[in-house]
């Protein structure tokens, strides 16, 4: 049995004075344990807030429906109380920049003591041993001295190090990571990156890491899912998607990926266009407007999730004509 | 500056680098008040009009209420026993004066912390609460906002008496409203910032967050608007004292003093001008400390 099941996921936002918008909408994947799954897409395709959604930490005007059963429950039906014997203990999350995620008036030590306060009922003084502990764990240097220090202290890598630690101190089952290295510079990426796998590996850690960063997906996760306008385009496993993508959307992320073998003069390949504006959705195919394979069936139908032998695409274009379009993959 | 440790580069042992000790943002808005040299003159003159206004009354040889009846109506001087002078009744000026003050100070300070701590507590609950409830509890401020507080005060003081606790009482019933909206402002945004998400992923219930999270965040703005909720709040007392709302005779405060001036200022001003000074010093006082605080609390906007 999977340790998270999440089956059609929709997250709806009330508008005042306006119809409402939907920011996701039946979205399901399953995570085993030890595994990493890679949510994929632009800005505004949904990604954040269908972790969001799991966690109950959606904007108070939002309603979410769908399942996500976890542990025998179903987190989406849980109220505050409930939840907040899950999050940070079972399920924890690291945020997108850590320069806004840390209280500035606090202490390194007495957010995360905070956590273990709560959650294992522990002393002070063995809750921040294991503060300390945790922080030797994501390898920040003197960490005993350095955890009686304030957030403004540490550099932007450092900060992130910090939310991991607290993430870890109750030793989760999931780690949601919602674009970790987004706000950082790319040799710090790395080694964030690095660090999760470790954790990943040494722990059995789950990780859902959501990211618009091909490349850290193809780093770090086992499988990928990838979304676009609120709705999941393609799912398969990171090896399948990046050998042969399936979904004209894919494709295009992988394309504007830009390689070392490119000419440096050579103009990096964007897909044309934006994302609809969240409520504007007609009835075809969301990408059919950016879409270079588009035809007629795409604009006045929308593509239905199909599985296929080792994954799952919402695509009119038969698959096997998707194959060749992408040039020279390395996963 | 070796507070910043390259990745990769091992711990050093820690009598190795020489840390400045850590600070927080708090101590560190104090270190930048601290050079602000007009903040620290104006908090140094404060501080003793506070120490003289409360030790005064009780060192001085006169007190302010028992009359000197060979020593009516003198004038300021400063060779004899009557610096200020001394009103019709012969009480020593000076006295009366410092007394006043300590009441003024105390309904100004008392006044500040009763509706500080209500105006927190209660625009952090509506902002961080939002929705229906925010929705509640701040029409119910606007609701206060329209009863005028001039006719509260004038039922409070003929229902039960004019005492000083009635005084503080109906000033801070009134003054918390503009604390409240402010610190509800502030939480609002606040409340979207990534820390407050991160301590709800963490399962940190809803009054822990507003507790250890919001509240200290609102610091700043707190203190820099109780700043200005001092001077108001002293002002208010005086405007009520002078129509004869205030603080009962023979307690006396710098609103009284001003009235009882007023009504002798052709020929006695220094009964107006004297109590009329230690007011406007204070209050300048205050509001440059007040600018100070603003300054060391927000150092980017000046």
């Amino acid at each position: 049995m999977a340790l998270l099941e999440v089956s059609r996921l929709g997250v709806r936002f009330a508008r005042h004075g306006g119809a409402a918008v939907d920011a996701v909408q039946d979205v399901s994947f399953s995570l085993d344990s030890g595994r990493t799954l890679g949510i994929v897409g632009e800005s505004g395709s949904g990604k954040s807030q269908t972790v969001m959604a799991l966690l109950g930490l959606i904007a108070s005007n939002g309603t979410v429906t769908g399942e996500a059963a976890y542990g025998g429950q179903n987190l989406l039906q849980m109220n505050t109380r409930e939840l907040n014997r899950i999050r940070g203990e079972r399920i924890a999350m690291i945020f997108q920049d850590p320069m806004t995620s840390l209280n500035p008036f606090l202490t390194i030590e007495r957010q995360m003591t905070e956590t273990l306060q709560l959650h294992r009922d522990m002393t002070r003084r063995a809750a921040r041993a294991r503060a300390i502990e945790a922080l030797e764990q994501v390898r920040i240097p003197d960490a005993a001295r350095r955890i009686g220090m304030y957030p403004h202290e540490f550099s932007g890598g450092m900060r992130q190090r910090v939310m991991i630690a607290m993430a870890l101190l109750c030793e989760p089952d999931i780690l949601i990571a919602d674009e970790p290295t987004t706000a950082l510079d790319v040799t710090v990426q790395a080694q964030i990156i690095e660090l999760l796998r470790e954790l990943n590996r040494e722990r059995g850690t789950a990780i859902i890491l959501i990211t618009h960063d091909m490349g850290v997906v193809a780093g770090l996760c086992d499988d990928v899912m990838v979304m676009y306008a609120g709705r999941t385009v393609e799912q398969a496993s990171a090896r399948a998607l990046f050998a042969a993508p399936r979904h004209p959307y894919t494709v295009g992320l992988l394309n504007a990926l830009p390689r070392l073998s490119d000419a440096s003069d050579a103009p990096l390949r964007t897909i044309p266009g934006n994302p609809p504006l969240p409520g504007t959705a007609g009835a075809g195919c969301a990408f059919a407007p950016r879409c270079a394979y588009a035809f007629d069936l795409c604009r006045r139908e929308r593509p239905v999730l199909r599985a296929y032998e080792d994954g799952a695409r919402a695509c009119h274009k038969p698959a096997g004509e998707m194959a060749g379009l992408r040039v020279g993959v390395h996963a | 500056m070796n507070r910043f440790f390259l990745f990769g580069s091992t711990a050093m042992p820690a009598a190795a680098v020489d840390v400045p000790r850590s600070r927080s943002p708090l101590a560190a808005a104090g270190a930048r008040f601290m050079r602000n040299r007009a903040a620290l003159i104006a908090l140094a003159l404060l501080l003793l009009i506070v120490v003289v206004c409360f030790s005064g009354p009780l060192l001085l040889p006169n007190n302010p209420i028992d009359s000197d009846w060979s020593s009516i109506s003198l004038a300021p001087t400063l060779q004899g026993a009557h610096w200020f002078g001394t009103d019709e009744l012969g009480r020593d000026l000076l006295v009366r004066t410092l007394a006043g003050g300590r009441v003024s100070l105390e309904v100004g300070l008392l006044g500040t912390l009763v509706s500080g701590l209500i105006g927190v507590a209660y625009g952090a609950v509506a902002g961080y609460a939002g929705g229906r409830t925010d929705a509640v509890l701040m029409r119910i401020v606007d609701m206060m906002y329209a009863i005028p507080y001039m006719l509260i005060a004038i039922l409070m003081m003929t229902l039960f008496g004019r005492a000083f606790y009635l005084v503080v009482l109906t000033i801070s019933a009134f003054s918390w409203l503009d604390m409240a909206r402010v610190v509800r402002g502030q939480t609002l945004t606040l409340r979207t910032r990534e820390f407050v998400d991160a301590a709800r992923a963490t399962g940190v219930k809803p009054w822990m967050i507003i507790a250890r999270h919001i509240v200290p965040n609102l610091l700043g703005v707190v203190v820099v608007y109780a700043s200005v909720t001092v001077p108001s709040i002293v002002l208010t007392e005086s405007v009520l004292s002078f129509l004869g709302l205030g603080v009962q005779e023979p307690m006396t405060s710098w609103g009284v003093l001003i009235q009882d001036g007023a009504q002798k200022l052709e020929a006695m001003p220094w009964l107006l001008l004297c109590p009329a000074l230690m007011l406007c010093v204070t209050l300048y006082c205050v509001s440059f400390v007040g600018d100070g605080l603003r300054d060391a609390f927000d150092p980017k906007e000046h």
